[in-house]
């Protein structure tokens, strides 16, 4: 894994750049909210729906709220629910993946059926029907998500097993009597958890696109909590007087897309070069 | 292949009836009722009212029912519009949604392949490293996003085309660039990663070596094993579309499917969700058929009935 993210840094100063970024995005996240003077419900009666200012760099919505500390609540609310997200499919995928390519034969063939058949059906597709059912508690909902977005990452284990399963170190634990359990749990999963884990980070926009267009169609997080897509559907009613309603968190939901897509893009480059360079030569 | 397709048809009707029993059991195990208003109806009322829409069953005889009606092509009525049904709500919603939905996805998948195409056919030039940029921009910029800002600068403030509504091929327009241009990008990139590794591939090398003009390796060679992929896609990207297209029909206030959804699952109106979703699910399975039927007709390396 270090291995992997020395090499997604070396890639070009691009991704470097954007690496900084979503640090920078993550550490406002966790710092921002309770930094700010202002707390995220709290009204300023002497400037409502204001333009930026010294006093509010953000400007205040139509309630005379910070947008500051709104925009990076949002923040820490949209990612920490994102990741809620990617961990719950990560930690289903991952073992997932594992069971059915160690294996093999007939259950590797019986759970990857189920999970062609699950592919018939669109990731938004479960995501709405998802909704519906849990939409009360976005937390619930978010855990329901990753229960359902597992699929890519447990194909890319699976195959990942299929190769670590034929290592020496395997055979050699085999032929010292190591239970299988032992042998999946000590010597498969850490040793495919490195590309497992770059394999999630690709599940993280998606993820994050869903809780801004969940909560932007108001079936998500609710007012007076503060997430990406609940500010960006209130700025966009506000957007004819009050740009920067609207342009705040747009602008860090779209930077920290274009930075996580990057840094993906990266990592799974790093990936496959070094897939190449470890493939038997002919 | 007829009876490849057949076997693919029936699959998916299997798969649109577990779609149709899991959102059936899914909405009822919902918290909430459709009668929970503003003020708390008269118990009796409610009963009455319960009654009358076969709630107070149990819920096995009101999913057998729910079928039978489907069965004959009803989704009932709406708990909430009470004078109207679900099928005269989806068929005033569903042409707006397949009008915005198609022409995003025309748009996307033209523009999106042709630009891929181009970028890949000379890599590492200056006019690919531009579409690159462009579609990493492009992936990063959700309809969310670029709705209200193309509806704030096309709409409010140069007044060019209208802010809202659905009464003419203009107004189509922009909630159609907004809702497909991740899917543009997501095509332009896909397409160019497969035509620049076509172009190293050997069969195009002994093309390049015979000495054939580029124009014809690219038509010829190139393009028709480099563009599969982006076929494939079809399916996925129709399908996000269609169910993306909530954002726009929100901002643009256009009287689509995706409104309906949205007002059905706040007022827990079960009929309008269901009736929703089901026709959702079924557009969906429908055109995934047609793109793979398109598909084995164009892949010769597939031989189907195995």
């Amino acid at each position: 894994m270090r291995g992997l993210l020395r090499a997604a840094w070396a890639h070009s100063a691009w991704t470097r750049a954007c690496a900084a970024l979503l640090c920078a995005v993550v550490a406002l996240a966790v710092i921002a909210p309770d930094a700010s003077p202002w707390g995220v419900d709290e009204i300023d009666w002497d400037a409502i729906d204001r333009g930026p200012s010294a006093r509010h760099w953000f400007g205040t919505d139509s309630a005379g709220r910070d947008l500051l500390t709104r925009s990076w609540a949002g923040a820490r609310l949209s990612l920490s629910l994102a990741l809620l997200g990617t961990a719950v499919s990560a930690a289903i995928g991952i073992p997932y993946g594992a069971i059915a390519g160690y294996f093999g034969g007939r259950v590797d063939q019986a759970m990857m059926r189920a999970v062609d058949a699950t592919y018939a059906l669109p990731f938004v597709f479960l995501v709405i029907l998802l909704v519906v059912a849990f939409g009360r508690n976005v937390y619930l909902l978010f855990i329901a998500i990753g229960a359902v977005s597992w699929l890519d990452l447990a194909r890319i284990v699976r195959g990942q097993t299929l190769a670590v399963r034929n290592e020496l170190y395997v055979e050699a634990a085999r032929a010292l009597g190591a239970p299988r359990t032992t042998i999946l749990l000590r010597h498969v999963i850490p040793n495919l958890l490195g590309p497992a884990i770059v394999y999630a980070t690709l599940t993280l926009p998606g993820v994050i696109l869903a809780e801004s267009f969940i909560s932007f169609l108001g079936l998500g997080v609710q007012e007076p909590q503060a997430s990406w897509g609940v500010l960006i559907a209130d700025g966009a009613r506000e957007m004819q007087g009050s740009w920067w309603q609207l342009a705040f968190p747009a602008t860090l939901l779209a930077s920290t897309l274009l930075a996580v897509n990057t840094l993906g893009d990266a990592l799974r480059d790093a990936l496959n070069r070094r897939a190449t360079l470890a493939a038997p030569r002919e | 292949m007829a009876a490849y397709l057949a076997r693919r048809g029936a699959t998916s009707l299997m798969t649109l009836l577990a779609v149709i029993t899991v959102a059936f059991f899914l909405i009822r195990a919902a918290p909430g009722g459709p009668f929970d208003g503003e003020r708390r109806l008269p118990a009796q009322v409610e009963a009455n009212l319960r009654a009358a829409y076969h709630l107070d069953e149990p819920l096995i005889a009101q999913y057998g029912r729910y079928l039978w009606m489907l069965g004959r092509g009803d989704l009932g009525p709406s708990f909430r519009s009470k004078d109207f049904t679900v099928n005269e709500l989806i068929a005033s919603g569903l042409p707006v949604s397949l009008t915005v939905g198609g022409f995003a996805l025309a748009l996307a998948a033209g523009l999106g392949i042709a630009a891929g195409a181009v970028a890949g056919l000379r890599p590492g030039r200056r006019l690919d490293r531009g579409i690159t940029v462009a579609a990493a921009a492009g992936l990063a910029l959700p309809p969310i996003v670029v709705a209200p800002l193309l509806a704030l600068v096309f709409a409010v403030t140069l007044g060019w085309l209208p802010a809202g509504g659905f009464e003419s091929p203009r107004h189509v327009l922009l909630p159609a660039v907004a809702l497909a241009l991740p899917y543009l990008a997501a095509f332009a990139r896909l397409t160019r990663g497969e035509v620049a590794e076509a172009l190293a591939a050997p069969h195009v090398v002994t093309a390049r070596a015979k000495g054939l003009p580029a124009h014809r390796i690219a038509l010829r060679h190139v393009l028709p094993t480099a563009l599969l992929p982006a076929v494939s896609f079809l399916g996925p990207a129709a399908a996000a579309l269609l169910t993306g297209s909530m954002v726009v029909e929100e901002v643009f206030a256009l009287p689509g499917l995706g409104r309906h959804f949205v007002q059905g699952a706040l007022n827990r109106d079960y009929t309008l969700v269901l009736g929703t979703v089901i026709v959702y699910a079924t557009l969906i399975l429908a055109f995934n058929l047609a793109v793979d039927a398109l598909y084995t007709r164009l892949d010769p390396r597939i031989r189907l009935g195995r």
